[in-house]
């Protein structure tokens, strides 16, 4: 019975492409997008033709009308990427009008924030899967943690530290802190604990030490859980961040454009920053599951486990 | 092999009215009961039984991975734990219980890492256990490139990998098809006549028990206690073809008796 290297099962990775339906579905989107940019900003178009005394008006000009109003009620997918050109291209980086400019406040202030809660919820996990007590007692206020709705807790959040003087990007990454902390520690906690019984049974055999155990097993074991809950926690800390921007008084950042935009009726201004929002969220995401791809790559982890994870 | 076995010294494994009982929500359950067991150096012993007669649970407690309720047990003439302390010996699970995120020779060498064995020392035992079970060339394979029994044989290299002197397997092939497991089963034969180890081996099959023992433990349920130990008394020197011979399927049929005879197969459903 000798066996050769070439008899090992050959690697077999079949790569469906996404592009082709995640297209498919924009262009869906986009085409529900422009039926309600008609339909929502009919009624206007229609005073604003009465007010001209333009009585007869035929449905080109209403539709052309209805996408070209400088207050939509929704603006169209068009105008909101021409106003994202001409405030991050056409616009310097350091102009308080630049999109480019807000979105790194936010961005700093959303990776800090998810730097922070990332450390926390491993902290946490550890703490939780090591001690009985703390498994007990410190879940449930962790869960609890997070029935809070944000925006009750933010301004409380910014208040409290601006009293014992913390101030500027702090008390803002906090809330990101706050909210992104929990699907990793959630996550890490289940996945510090999904070593098969055998696995354990078999360090044990060893005499291994409660840190082998640790470093040799249940990290290992707990990475395809990591980055997953880091995806949702990234996501997330984009949301802190804006939410940690709307009661500081909405000086600087995607979140202050949401709220500039909302008191002068710039709806255009307020979806572009969304659409901003969105857009960085998505990339974030797409880095940790790149970063996380590539650590469990070197790991030597498979595609195909993980997706049998549900992962 | 008997209890009135005089030359303590050479039992690796010894066990006096031995009992393991599980508390439960609703009824204890008697895993074990008055199990007494001499085990001699270099023996390969096998215990066999239907599902539920406690082999599995036995072969944990000598692993101490399960605690004794009462009686006595000694392995190398010390304390189930001392002897895991000192990792007196290697044990192989019904699954191969690879790492998946460790390639093979990674696996191999994952006691290693742990005993904080010293990297020379650490690749030659992993090349040398590697090319006993057939398997260099594979050391860069990750498990899940590996066929079943590839798979189970790297888990076998990763035990024999610490050295010991006794080997505890529990129905390492159980899950393999037919011929592979023949195949199997002859390697392990000859490693075991290389080795000179001593084993304990789990199963439910009676031609791998006969084929590969030297001492048989027939084991009934509901307790789970030994009903009788055959000696095999086979030339050493084994190959597949001796399953065919009378000598072979008479000891077989002994076997079989004894666990007709236990009654272990009327409740069964």
């Amino acid at each position: 019975m000798t066996t050769s290297p070439e008899e090992a099962r050959p690697v077999v990775k079949p790569k469906p492409g996404k592009a082709g339906p995640v297209m498919v579905v924009l262009l869906a989107l986009m085409m529900l997008w422009y039926v309600f940019t008609v339909i929502l900003n009919t009624p206007w178009q229609k005073d604003v033709f009465k007010r001209a005394d333009n009585k007869d008006w035929n449905m080109v000009e209403l539709v052309k009308g209805t996408m070209a109003q400088e207050r939509p009620v929704l603006p169209a997918p068009h105008q909101v990427a021409t106003e994202i050109y001409k405030t991050t291209v056409q616009k310097k980086i350091t102009s308080k009008r630049s999109l480019i400019y807000h979105s790194r406040i936010t961005l700093t202030t959303a990776l800090l924030g998810f730097l922070l809660g990332t450390l926390l919820g491993i902290a946490l996990a550890v703490a939780i899967i090591h001690n009985r007590a703390l498994d007990k007692s410190l879940m449930p206020w962790i869960i609890a943690s997070q029935t809070i709705p944000i925006l009750a807790i933010a301004p409380m959040i910014i208040v409290v530290l601006n009293a014992v003087g913390i101030q500027g990007l702090l008390p803002k990454a906090f809330i990101s802190t706050y909210l992104s902390f929990f699907p990793v520690a959630v996550g890490m906690v289940k996945g510090l604990r999904s070593p098969e019984s055998s696995h354990l049974d078999l360090l044990r055999t060893y005499n291994a030490s409660p840190s082998q155990i640790f470093w040799k097993l249940r990290l290992p074991s707990a990475l395809p859980y990591l980055f997953t809950s880091m995806k949702i926690a990234v996501a997330i800390a984009m949301v802190g961040a804006i939410v940690g921007e709307l009661p500081t008084g909405a000086v600087a950042g995607l979140g202050a454009r949401l709220l500039a935009g909302s008191y002068y009726g710039q709806t255009i201004q307020i979806w572009s920053a969304l659409i901003m929002a969105s857009i960085l969220a998505a990339l974030l995401v797409t880095l940790v599951g790149l970063v996380g791809a590539w650590v469990q790559a070197r790991f030597g982890f498979r595609e195909t486990q993980l997706s049998g994870k549900g992962i | 092999m008997t209890a009135e076995s005089e030359q303590k010294s050479d039992q690796v494994i010894s066990i006096e009215n031995l009992s393991l009982t599980f508390q439960t929500s609703d009824a204890p359950v008697h895993a074990l009961a008055d199990i007494d067991l001499q085990v001699e150096q270099g023996a390969f012993v096998s215990l066999i039984g239907p599902s539920g007669c406690g082999k599995t649970t036995l072969l944990r407690v000598i692993a101490d991975l399960e605690t004794p309720t009462s009686g006595a047990i000694s392995v190398n003439g010390v304390t189930p734990h001392e002897a895991r302390l000192q990792r007196a010996y290697g044990y192989v699970f019904q699954a191969a219980s690879l790492y998946p995120w460790r390639n093979i020779a990674k696996n191999v060498a994952l006691p290693l890492e742990i005993m904080s064995l010293p990297k020379a020392e650490r690749e030659r035992r992993i090349k040398a256990n590697l090319e006993l079970v057939d398997l260099a060339g594979f050391e860069k394979k990750y498990p899940w490139q590996l066929s079943g029994g590839m798979q189970q044989r790297a888990s076998i290299a990763r035990a024999l990998a610490v050295e010991p002197a006794l080997l505890l397997m529990d129905e390492p092939f159980g899950a393999l098809d037919e011929i592979v497991r023949d195949h199997l089963n002859e390697q392990l034969l000859q490693l075991w006549a290389k080795t000179s180890k001593t084993v304990v081996f789990v199963t439910h099959s009676i031609p791998e028990a006969v084929f590969l023992s030297t001492h048989i433990v027939v084991m009934s349920p509901r307790p789970g206690r030994i009903h009788e130990i055959i000696v095999n008394d086979l030339p050493a020197e084994r190959t597949l073809d001796v399953r065919e011979t009378p000598e072979f399927l008479q000891i077989a049929n002994r076997v079989r008796a004894g666990l007709r005879a236990s009654h272990s197969y009327d409740d069964i459903t």
